[in-house]
């Protein structure tokens, strides 16, 4: 198998773009991928201050890596979320991707700083862990980028991710979140501007970006995640991909292109109620918003009765 | 010297015995295993799927897949 550039050995078969590459021009379409996404959807400007939102998993590492060989001025975020030795894991792989590019990791000890860890917080809220994780992570990374002055806060959601959650959507017509489905949600309301640069590229090829650019990501699953259901809509869209090719980013970009506007007026009145959180300040639809919730009944500290700033630390930053 | 390949699975962690020499293609099919949510991984080094596996090789079917709603 030959890279379709250069005629070199092949390391990678992109069967959606009948496509071969070598290493060295897999990393180069990796990055034009992520330059077309922030180009088409005018997702970052050059003078934007950014924070990455950073796991220790391939997606963050990945998009963090590229953003900063684009020129970017990109922070990272990392939030330990005391899921025993694998937020231990994460962390570090977290801190030495940072270390290894000279770049700033900051960090927020959800146990230490909010009182609760998301097993704990799981089960007192009654929610699925991945619930509970993903509503946690989401209030402290808007508040972060918010407190920091950041422009524009990145998330590593993939091609997969994106099409699995749209899947997921529209199995159950949950139109007020199609709505919302944007690889770009602008700044308004209390969020930061939100933005998903590795919308173009797909899970494989992002752990096949840190394969060959030499990442030393996370690769073993969240403990926590077994049974997810976004797990089981991804493995039957690859199930689709893999009879016939290019199906999962003709189903996401033709959602973007010809039905996502279709849905803009539900999330708009969802928009519309939105208030300040009594204790914390967040935005939110009802009196106390979900984290605040989530972290009373956990026994946890995040009940201010002020609007409270994340706090955010620098451990092992160069 | 060996006339198998042997291969690491994670989620959870195994290996198991291949005959060799195998396509990688034709390895994912035996393993029953969808080549869109894996990557074959040689000593660091990703290899296709019409890369050949010989006997002595180990090999990791490294999963791409990760969960959690976004």
């Amino acid at each position: 198998m030959k890279c379709v550039v250069c005629r070199g050995p092949a390391v990678i078969d992109l069967k959606r773009h009948n496509a071969n590459f070598c290493p060295e021009h897999f990393t180069k379409y990796c990055r034009e991928q992520v330059e077309r996404a922030i180009s088409d959807f005018d997702m970052i400007d050059p003078d934007d201050r950014v924070l990455v939102a950073v796991s220790g998993g391939k997606d963050s590492l990945a998009v963090w890596d590229i953003l900063l060989d684009l020129g970017y001025r990109a922070d990272g975020l990392y939030i330990g979320l005391g899921i025993g030795g694998y937020s231990d894991t994460s962390g570090r792989h977290a801190r030495d991707y940072a270390r290894s590019r000279g770049a700033e990791l900051l960090e927020v000890d959800l146990p230490g700083e909010y009182g609760y860890d998301i097993p704990t917080g799981s089960r007192a809220a009654r929610r699925t862990p991945c619930s509970a994780c993903g509503l946690s992570k989401r209030h402290l990374f808007d508040k972060a980028a918010l407190d920091g002055g950041y422009d524009v806060l990145v998330t590593g959601h993939n091609l997969d991710d994106e099409a699995a959650v749209l899947f997921g959507n529209v199995l159950h017509w949950q139109t007020e979140y199609l709505g919302r489905q944007r690889p770009v949600l602008p700044a308004r309301d209390g969020f930061p501007r939100k933005v998903k640069p590795l919308v173009r590229l797909s899970e494989r090829e992002m752990a096949a970006y840190c394969i060959v650019t030499g990442i030393d990501y996370l690769v073993d699953e969240c403990p926590m995640a077994a049974g997810n259901k976004h797990i089981g809509y991804k493995e039957a869209l690859n199930d689709i991909e893999v009879r016939s090719p290019g199906s999962k980013a003709d189903f996401y970009f033709s959602f973007l292109r010809r039905a996502a506007d279709r849905f803009e007026a539900e999330s708009e009145t969802e928009r519309e109620s939105l208030s300040a959180c009594a204790r914390c300040g967040a935005p939110t639809t009802t009196e106390v918003c979900a984290f605040c919730r989530l972290a009373e009944r956990a026994g946890g500290t995040s009940g201010a009765t002020t609007p409270q700033p994340v706090t955010l630390s620098r451990k092992d930053s160069p | 010297m060996t006339d198998t390949v042997l291969v690491r699975l994670r989620n959870p962690n195994r290996e198991t015995d291949m005959a060799a020499p195998v396509l990688v293609s034709v390895l994912l099919e035996r393993l029953e295993i969808n080549r869109e949510s894996v990557l074959v991984v040689r000593n660091g080094t990703i290899v296709p799927g019409d890369g050949r596996l010989d006997p002595g090789d180990v090999v990791e079917i490294r999963p791409v897949i990760s969960g959690g709603a976004s």
